[in-house]
């Protein structure tokens, strides 16, 4: 069978256990925080890597953000993937989903003849779960969106399950294409001391607005390209309820918690 | 193509066999307040193979339902529903579509919104016209910690809408509208992206539709125990839900998770047995109307979110509590 030629679209985030919000000013204190790589990302690389273990072929990284992102881009190196590209630049800041969407399959019409696009399901900071199927639609290629198992690979097309009205659907999909996993699709290895070694000297590519420009409209790049802007944010005050905590023997407080369920309508 | 500015406020009104799904009625409900408040029409996009649910759409609350029907709208197929989406798009120019917040709607709306090259604000938790008659769209980030406002300077705006956010339009069956009738584009890319089979889960379960869920997280010592939770989701009828670690070890199969990469539940009542309430678990399940935690660690963060508790090992609360509601 052919060898593969994978992209995996990161992102750098915020360790979201520990990033602060600032309720006053209604903003994200990024710098109450470590970044890490999207955990769902790493679910995407994992199984990129798994499948060039097994057939041959190369993976490519490739996330937009300022240059700190590289150290997530290393991280990937160190897992497996063979090379990195950083989309960095002032002409692609403040981008929205579709706006991030439009440059990075810029960036992969530049990258070309790929096979396979593997995205995580969403990103833990932005949430929305749409960059993968936008990237679909703007390189006209088919996508799955959800995946949580991969099959098998065939010659030209890859067999997965995702999860849709309640059932699980069985798609095949043709070269190229695109899909969008879930944590359920793989454990992703930890890198190991000599791969992160390795990965600190590699060289990281760089590309600014200017290198894409015959791969997409810079028009369509970073605040001025985006369709949709944030207003506000607005930290919702943490919804602490005034429990009444029960704290007697099992069949006491068993005896209390069932009368006051059946003072509220629940429990026969 | 995205445009200036369109009118009308449209639902995709999402079905499985013809069956319409009961978001889209929660999509009419708030979409009716929208047109009213934008003195526009509702319409309805209904891309079925079987037509017969269609006045249901007029029943609550639309007055237009574009109607295509065709046998290929059985599958979950987002690149032909986008094709026959986008061409009624750019011909009617609405202002605003809204979509469930589905597996499928997550994952044809941004197919729809990166072909008309326009914005896409996912899983909005609230919609609302402002003063200037500007759409805002409310939406949970980072994790659900923050609510962000979002306003789109192009048209359609479209919006994918979280599930039990909103109420459902009432029905009302001497509504009238309009059924119109089109022919849809069927191509066959069943070449690139096809269906090769279709699984029914072993059990059918329903979380998100639960009025009452018993999720059991890490007190739990054996998957041999799961029994004494059940028994516990019996007393009220209610479903068995549970938290990621006994999905990850096997105890559970994963159509039980609750939380942030499971099911997201609002249930009337909530009971946590032996959960501890980590943040992606309570993620899925904090606005529940009633929540019960049961846990041996009074300052698990679970309690914090409690409306009541019970300190105490669950493997001897629960049998007390099953006793407790079988008497009369």
């Amino acid at each position: 069978m052919p060898d593969l030629k994978l992209v995996v679209p990161i992102k750098q985030v915020p360790d979201i256990e520990n990033v602060r919000f600032d309720e006053e000013e209604g903003r994200i204190d990024r710098s109450s925080a470590e970044t890490e790589t999207n955990p769902f990302d790493l679910n995407a690389l994992e199984e990129a890597v798994k499948l060039k273990e097994k057939f041959g072929g190369e993976v490519i990284t490739l996330s937009m953000g300022p240059s700190q992102a590289k150290s997530t881009l290393r991280n990937s190196l160190a897992r497996g993937a063979d090379q990195a590209i950083l989309l960095s630049g002032s002409g692609f800041a403040g981008a929205d989903t579709w706006s991030t969407s439009y440059t990075l399959a810029s960036a992969i019409k530049k990258i070309g003849d790929f096979d396979l696009i593997f995205c995580g399901e969403k990103t833990v900071d932005g949430d929305t779960g749409q960059v993968g199927p936008e990237i679909a639609e703007l390189l006209d290629i088919p996508h799955v969106s959800f995946v949580s198992k991969i099959r098998e690979r065939n010659n030209d097309n890859l067999i997965v399950e995702t999860d849709l009205w309640d059932k699980i659907y069985v798609k095949k999909l043709v070269f190229p294409g695109l899909v969008t996993v879930t944590k359920d699709v793989n454990e992703p290895r930890l890198p190991t001391l000599k791969d992160k070694m390795k990965a600190k000297k590699a060289e990281i590519d760089e590309w600014g607005p200017g290198v894409l420009k015959d791969y997409g409209n810079e028009d369509n790049f970073g605040y001025l390209g985006s369709p949709t802007a944030v207003d506000k944010v607005e930290v919702p005050e943490e919804e602490v309820r005034k429990g009444e905590i029960f704290r007697d023997k099992p069949s006491e407080s068993a005896r209390k918690l069932v009368s006051r369920l059946k003072d509220r309508g629940l429990g026969r | 193509m995205s445009y200036e500015e369109g009118s009308g406020v449209w639902i995709l009104a999402e079905q499985e066999n013809g069956e319409i799904h009961s978001v889209s009625y929660e999509l009419l409900g708030r979409g009716k307040e929208l047109s009213e408040n934008l003195n526009t029409e509702l319409c309805s996009l209904f891309l079925t193979p079987d037509s017969q649910n269609a006045e249901e759409l007029i029943y609550r609350g639309s007055d237009k339902v574009y109607l295509m029907e065709d046998e290929n709208f059985d599958r979950p197929d987002e690149i032909l529903y986008k094709k026959n989406i986008e061409r009624l798009v750019e011909e009617k120019k609405p202002e605003i579509i809204l979509v469930g917040a589905t597996n499928f709607g997550r994952s044809l709306a941004p197919r729809l919104a990166a072909s008309l090259e326009t914005g896409l604000t996912a899983d909005c938790t609230g919609l609302e016209i402002d003063e200037e008659e500007d759409f805002v769209q409310i939406r949970p980030a980072f994790t659900g910690n923050i609510l962000a406002h979002i306003y789109t300077d192009r048209s359609p705006k479209i919006s994918t809408v979280r599930y039990k956010e909103f109420k459902e339009a009432e029905r009302n069956k001497n509504r009238e509208g309009e059924i119109i009738t089109l022919e849809p584009i069927i191509e066959d890319n069943k070449e690139n992206s096809s269906i090769m089979e279709i699984i029914s889960p072993e059990e059918e379960i329903n979380l998100e539709d639960a009025e009452i869920v018993v999720s059991v997280g890490q007190g739990l010592k054996d998957p041999e125990d799961l029994g004494l939770i059940k028994d516990l989701a019996n007393s009220f009828e209610g479903v068995l839900g549970a938290s990621r670690p006994l999905v990850d070890e096997g105890w559970i199969s994963r159509e039980h998770q609750v939380g942030y990469s499971g099911k997201r539940v609002k249930p009337r009542l909530y009971i946590a047995c032996g959960i501890s309430g980590a943040p992606q678990h309570l993620a899925g399940m904090k606005e529940s109307d009633i929540i019960v935690a049961i846990n041996t660690d009074p300052s698990a963060p679970i309690f914090n979110y409690a409306d009541y508790g019970v300190v105490g090992d669950m493997y001897d609360v629960i049998p007390e509590l099953v006793k407790q509601l079988s008497k009369d």
